[in-house]
């Protein structure tokens, strides 16, 4: 079966879904599933028996991005340095084993969040008040710096000074504070 | 126990008030997923470690001062899980895995904070009609309660870390309950989730089965939860809802003008089943009950209250046919049984409406 995307490669994913009783079979091949999965995949996803789907739908990431053999088998062997659950089984249940596997399997995630959500692998939302710690300052300093670049550009340097010592004055709070940052 | 009294205890304020929209939108929620930094998560953590998170938010809870009740699931019998379950307070997840898993809910029963499902915690908040942002809020003080003792697992790129990794990020999870006769009987829906996956949600059944959406009710949500802001997610999602709103009330207006008559017709044989009828199934239950509510807001029938479709829907469970019943039931005495009790709960309007009070 030939690729419904491209129409020249070979067929290696087949997925139906069943939406209020409309069934759709969809057939890609890796390399549009790559890229255009999401579309067809994402959104229903969780309106089933979920986590094969998921576990499937996370196995064909590595594989896809890094035909490297070498790569490859390294991976077989990343194990979360806390709970021990390897990067395969994480594939396998679609489920982390604790919070340090994020850690321990950061390298390999962007792919599969990007998967997941939309193309997005950075948080934007709320910052805990306690464990956010020094990301409210370091997130306000990334603003400011952003502001600072805007008024060097449009020449207005005096206020750019104003901006630049805030910028010093909340890194010399960061590093007082020290501690959780690495 | 008198249906009305069972009634006091079994109805919460989502099921029974009305709220913005209520006319479609008949509940809106939203839930956080958070996790401790300490333990690992539920999908493999040991029964000590279970044992201890669970100690840990009791602790936070009681230094926050919130005033929850505790429901642990090793305490409760199966069919009041069922009962918790069928009104949405607690997950089938959490009444599975009952080791120490509990339940932590307010007297309204519009909170309920669930320990050890597939994450630590799941701060959920359900209130009646559109009500989002309120929800939010609301999700958001208590977290911010919780946090100040507990302490969370968070990453500064990722966010909130979570057991699966479609819930990292924000941990939100923000859903409507809309009642949608008008776009299933025009056929739109079919047209409209498809299109719904476009903007990072998903629309989905709820009640019934597989792919069948029971009484024609359907819950919108959102599906990403990394890269969006919280308010970004629910301001999505209350965008589209409106739309949704917009084409469903067109979808009604279109219907009562082009065969008001057969609407009508409809809407008064299903409200006559409900009124008449001595054995009835769940799934016909629900498809009268959605005619009748329709009814209702279209001024075909007066003298029933609108929130009849979110209780009954409820009421008319297997858990809570039992929970009335007072034990276990066999499928045919269910039918029965809530046969009746749809009749008795009809009735019941008929004297409080009579007597001017409303429930």
């Amino acid at each position: 079966m030939v690729c419904q995307e491209c129409q020249q490669r070979p067929a290696a994913l087949h997925f139906t879904k069943v939406v209020n009783g409309e069934k759709t079979e969809v057939h890609l091949c890796e390399v549009c599933a790559q890229d255009k999965g999401d579309a067809f995949l994402a959104s229903d996803a969780s309106a089933f028996s979920f986590n094969n789907l998921l576990a499937g739908l996370l196995n064909i990431t590595p594989v896809v991005q890094q035909p490297n053999q070498s790569q490859h088998s390294d991976k077989e062997t990343i194990r979360c340095k806390e709970c021990e659950l390897t990067f395969p089984q994480f594939l396998k249940i679609g489920k982390f084993g604790c919070p340090s596997c994020y850690e321990s399997f950061r390298e390999e995630l962007p792919p599969i969040l990007k998967r997941l959500h939309s193309g997005n692998a950075i948080h934007q939302g709320k910052l805990p008040e306690r464990e956010g710690g020094s990301i409210h300052v370091k997130r306000k300093i990334s603003e400011l710096r952003t502001e600072l670049k805007e008024l060097v550009k449009e020449e207005e340097f005096e206020k750019a000074a104003g901006v630049r010592d805030h910028i010093r004055s909340l890194e010399k709070d960061i590093d007082q504070q020290g501690g959780d940052q690495p | 126990m008198t249906l009305e009294k069972f009634l006091t205890k079994a109805v919460t304020s989502w099921m029974n008030e009305e709220g913005p929209y209520s006319e479609i939108v008949l509940s809106s929620r939203i839930r956080l997923a958070r996790n401790s930094k300490h333990h690992s998560f539920p999908t493999v953590f040991t029964e000590k470690e279970a044992a201890d998170v669970s100690q840990k938010v009791k602790d936070s809870m009681q230094k926050a001062g919130e005033s929850l009740e505790l429901l642990e699931m090793k305490e409760l019998q199966e069919l009041q899980k069922r009962v918790l379950v069928e009104k949405h307070l607690i997950s089938p997840n959490l009444a599975e895995d009952s080791a120490s898993s509990a339940v932590w809910l307010s007297d309204e029963e519009d909170i309920s904070i669930m320990v050890n499902e597939e994450d630590h915690l799941r701060i959920q908040c359900l209130y009646p009609g559109l009500q989002l942002k309120e929800g939010l809020r609301k999700a958001n003080e208590l977290d911010d309660a919780i946090e100040e003792h507990f302490d969370y697992a968070f990453d500064e790129q990722l966010g909130y870390l979570t057991t699966c990794p479609t819930n990292v990020g924000t941990g939100l999870r923000a859903s409507v309950m809309m009642h949608l006769p008008g776009l299933m009987m025009t056929n739109q829906m079919n047209r409209i989730i498809p299109a719904i996956g476009q903007f990072g949600l998903v629309a989905r059944g709820i009640y019934g089965e597989g792919s069948e959406a029971l009484g024609n009710i359907f819950q919108i949500s959102n599906q990403t939860t990394l890269g969006k802001s919280e308010e970004d997610i629910v301001e999505d999602l209350l965008r589209v809802v409106h739309q949704i709103i917009a084409q469903e009330k067109a979808a009604r207006e279109a219907l009562v003008q082009t065969s008001g008559v057969q609407l009508e017709d409809r809407v008064l044989r299903s409200y006559g089943v409900l009124r008449y009828s001595r054995i009835i199934e769940s799934i016909e239950a629900a498809k009268c009950l959605s005619d009748v509510r329709l009814g209702i807001d279209l001024g075909y029938i007066k003298d029933v209250p609108r929130t009849i479709l979110n209780e009954l829907m409820i009421l008319t469970q297997p858990g809570f046919l039992q929970q009335y019943a007072g034990g276990f039931l066999r499928p045919f005495e269910r039918d029965l049984r809530r046969a009746s009790l749809i009749r008795e709960r009809l009735e019941m309007d008929d004297s409080q409406l009579k007597g001017g009070t409303d429930l």
